[in-house]
């Protein structure tokens, strides 16, 4: 075992020889979005994102399903199939699974990849003068709390589904092409959660200029509306003592900081000389992303938030 | 005085109720909630509504009166 349950990281990691390892990653939850197929879609992509977070490349899944009694059967056919085409995109192969019936609509996978051990990426190499590029836009748990609320209307759903069922496959094909550091993916535990683990496993402090991540506008919208879901803040009090804003920040604006995500960008820390060429050529590529920051030597607080 | 009862609901559960009343119209409005990010979400929602907010803690109730 190279990569385990200690190391926060996205994946387990196990080294069968010294070309070769396998990442084996697994991850579910309930509906977020309402059309069954969109959901299928977001839960594959969410799931197999893990495997490109650590560097590999994925290879085959397995179905973890949840079905609630009573739920009409075209509504699970439609989640599979939203799984399968995603896997498909992805280039891989959803070999069977395992079904439960439960109180509960739950839908995820198992994921395997397979990765070159002196290529892992894992999240505690970030070198001080790194430069922090993040793709896609954040403030998802922020607008499916609103969802819940009937708040959103289609044209941001689409645009949120879109954005969730986007495999990082495309933007971690660029990035990988240059010298980059560490990498992970955001999920529930938000930019600045994610940004903290980071941060700490490499013993370093990230700044993080907040007017240059990307995050919906609707999103900071929602925040003053108090639509801001448990899970925002529980990642707000589980990081508390390590995270200082500096000045001061629109109170909504950190709430999207925090926010949950679903199928999330990457983080990278890419070294400096590399950062502009990598983030044109991810923009060139219509990969929302941007330079967020930079690591600094550790002080005080893992992360500076301006 | 409104009187909404959002104990045991998650979010956004009682900031919608809340808006419900507020929509309706209704200028005093007491909101029951136990959990944090309730009072927070509700909070915020009246504040930037242009409410003024009082908060009593009881036990495990927090009793949100809301005024305008």
């Amino acid at each position: 075992m190279i990569i385990g349950y200690d190391d926060n990281d996205d994946a387990s990691i196990y080294k069968i020889n010294d070309d070769i390892a396998v990442i084996e990653s697994l991850d579910f939850f309930p509906p977020i979005v309402d059309d069954p197929y969109t959901f299928g879609l977001i839960a594959a992509t969410n799931s197999i994102s893990d495997i490109y977070a650590m560097g590999g490349t994925p290879t085959t899944a397995l179905n973890i399903l949840c079905i609630k009694n009573g739920i009409d059967d075209n509504v699970v056919h439609s989640i599979l199939q939203g799984g399968y085409d995603k896997a498909y995109e992805a280039g891989i192969t959803i070999a069977g699974g395992h079904t439960i019936n439960g109180e509960e609509l739950l839908y995820g996978l198992s994921v395997s990849g397979l990765v070159n051990p002196k290529k892992i990426m894992s999240n505690n190499n970030s070198k001080i003068g790194d430069v922090l590029i993040h793709t896609k836009n954040i403030g998802i748990g922020i607008i499916t709390t609103a969802l819940k609320a009937n708040q959103v209307d289609k044209k941001l759903n689409d645009t949120i589904c879109k954005q969730m069922s986007t495999l990082n496959k495309y933007a971690f094909e660029i990035v990988s092409k240059y010298n980059i550091h560490s990498i992970t993916d955001i999920t529930g535990f938000s930019l600045i959660g994610h940004s903290f683990e980071m941060a700490k496993a490499s013993n370093v402090s990230f700044n993080i200029y907040s007017k240059n991540v990307n995050m919906y506008e609707d999103a900071i919208q929602f925040a003053n509306m108090g639509m801001i879901p448990a899970g925002d803040y529980r990642n707000k009090e589980s990081t508390k003592e390590y995270v200082a804003i500096e000045g001061s920040i629109d109170e909504a604006v950190v709430d999207v900081l925090y926010s949950p995500e679903t199928s999330g960008g990457l983080l990278i820390s890419i070294d400096k000389k590399d950062a502009d060429i990598c983030l044109s050529e991810l923009k060139n590529n219509n990969i929302t992303a941007s330079i967020i920051g930079n690591v600094a030597p550790l002080n005080e607080k893992y992360i500076h938030i301006f | 005085m409104f009187k909404i009862d959002a104990r045991g609901l998650a979010c956004p559960e009682p900031v919608v109720l809340t808006m419900n009343a507020v929509n309706k119209g209704e200028k005093e409005i007491e909101v029951l909630v136990d959990a944090m990010p309730p009072v927070e979400n509700v909070t915020r929602y009246a504040k930037n509504n242009g409410f003024e907010v009082t908060k009593t803690v009881d036990g495990n109730t927090t009793k949100l009166l809301l005024k305008k």
